[in-house]
């Protein structure tokens, strides 16, 4: 334990040292005690590699420790460092400072979702949107107790859906998505490009019940094909391909 | 903006600055909606004015015979024109028409839903609402 305590000393006393700066601006917003969001700005030096998310947890080393940021595996798996950077939604570890062609970086929690802190928001509806739509393959429990069935697919079935399977849940899809903005009971385009990704696979038996849950007035058809959810995927997942494939379903041009 | 909530609202919704054409012709959509939204409920305003005779319907013509009329109403005419054909677009779109296919995606990921020929339509729908406009102002300026 010692060990590592000093390791993180070590660590929280050797600034990153680079001749380039860029002014951070982060927002600052705690719902329990602040009235508006506010932006608190740091000069943090960097490199040509380094990424958004350095740069906020340098400004939590170095200048203050109370930025409240959510992130995980910095590396694009885990979706948790989602937030508004430059005005459009993008991972911090996917972002490098570089390739913002910036001298300012603005962050900013993401839209369309209740503020925990700062840059933190809370995933508590999409999680909800999600599992609703019964995001798991739909088979006969006899089916799935006899361990000798195996479920086989050709590629041509699998390229149907595997793109749609790269979604990691980080929201920013919802986050842009301009329904979003004005429906608070809108499904939303991560729930529902994840409800084309069991309809499409060719293993499951749950379509019919999936697209009674999105037959909804809140549901698929709020919808009005702006695209924005697709320009911000980090993964290439298209929910905006996914949407329009589903209403084919609906709308009986696929069975 | 609601600050707890994080809801941009209808700013962030007709925002069309930062996700490229598709967001500009979504924004322009709803717009072109509302305005024909608002013809409609004044064009029956417009034949309601028969009602009074002769004069009260040549007494509201008049009203298109100004400049402003005129400029209004080629309005109208590119609105009209913009929301039909990027109505054809999107319901296209809408029954998975030019949305591509789905694929495994390659970096950097350029969506197959936002295309060119979606960029296509979209510019189209632009253009041919510039013509008509400009051709309505032809007509109604022309001597």
């Amino acid at each position: 334990m010692a060990q590592v305590s000093s390791i993180a000393n070590e660590q929280t006393s050797t600034p990153l040292s680079s001749p380039k700066t860029i002014l951070l601006r982060i927002s600052r917003y705690n719902p329990e005690h602040d009235e508006s969001s506010r932006f608190m700005e740091f000069d943090v030096p960097y490199q040509r590699w380094t990424t958004v998310l350095e740069a906020i947890l340098e400004v939590k080393k170095h200048f203050d420790h109370s930025v409240a940021v959510r992130y995980s595996c910095r590396q694009a798996t885990c979706g948790s460092c989602g937030m508004i950077i430059n005005g459009k939604p993008r991972l911090a570890c996917f972002t490098k400072i570089s390739e913002l062609n910036s001298e300012v970086v603005t962050v900013e929690p993401m839209n369309n979702f209740p503020i925990i802190r700062d840059l933190a928001v809370k995933f508590e509806k999409l999680f909800e949107s999600h599992q609703k739509i019964k995001p798991y393959l739909v088979r006969d429990d006899t089916e799935l107790e006899t361990d000798q069935k195996e479920f086989l697919q050709s590629p041509e079935e699998v390229e149907q859906y595997i793109q749609f399977a790269n979604c990691i849940k980080c929201g920013l899809c919802n986050s842009a998505c301009p329904t979003m903005a004005t429906d608070s009971s809108f499904v939303g385009p991560q729930a529902l490009a994840q409800a084309y990704r069991y309809v499409a696979d060719s293993r499951d038996k749950g379509k019919d019940s999936r697209l009674k849950i999105i037959d909804d007035s809140h549901g698929i058809w709020r919808c009005h094909f702006a695209g924005s959810c697709s320009q911000v995927c980090p993964k290439g997942v298209d929910p905006a391909m996914g949407i329009q494939l589903l209403r084919g379903y609906l709308l009986g041009f696929r069975s | 903006m609601d600050n707890e909530n994080r809801r941009e609202g209808i700013f962030g919704m007709a925002n069309p600055g930062r996700f490229g054409i598709e967001r500009v012709a979504y924004w322009l959509m709803r717009l072109s909606g509302l305005g024909l939204l608002a013809y409609f409920v004044a064009h029956i305003y417009e034949t309601s004015t028969i009602l009074r005779g002769r004069a009260g319907w040549d007494d509201f013509l008049a009203l298109t015979q100004t400049t402003e009329g005129h400029i209004v109403l080629a309005i109208v005419i590119a609105m009209c024109v913009f929301h039909t054909v990027n109505g054809i677009r999107v319901m296209l779109g809408h029954g998975g028409v030019g949305v591509g296919k789905p694929a495994r995606p390659d970096y950097p990921y350029d969506p197959a839903s936002q295309n060119y020929r979606h960029k296509i339509g979209i510019y189209s729908a632009i253009i041919l609402a510039a013509i008509a406009m400009m051709y309505g102002l032809a007509v109604m300026f022309g001597e």
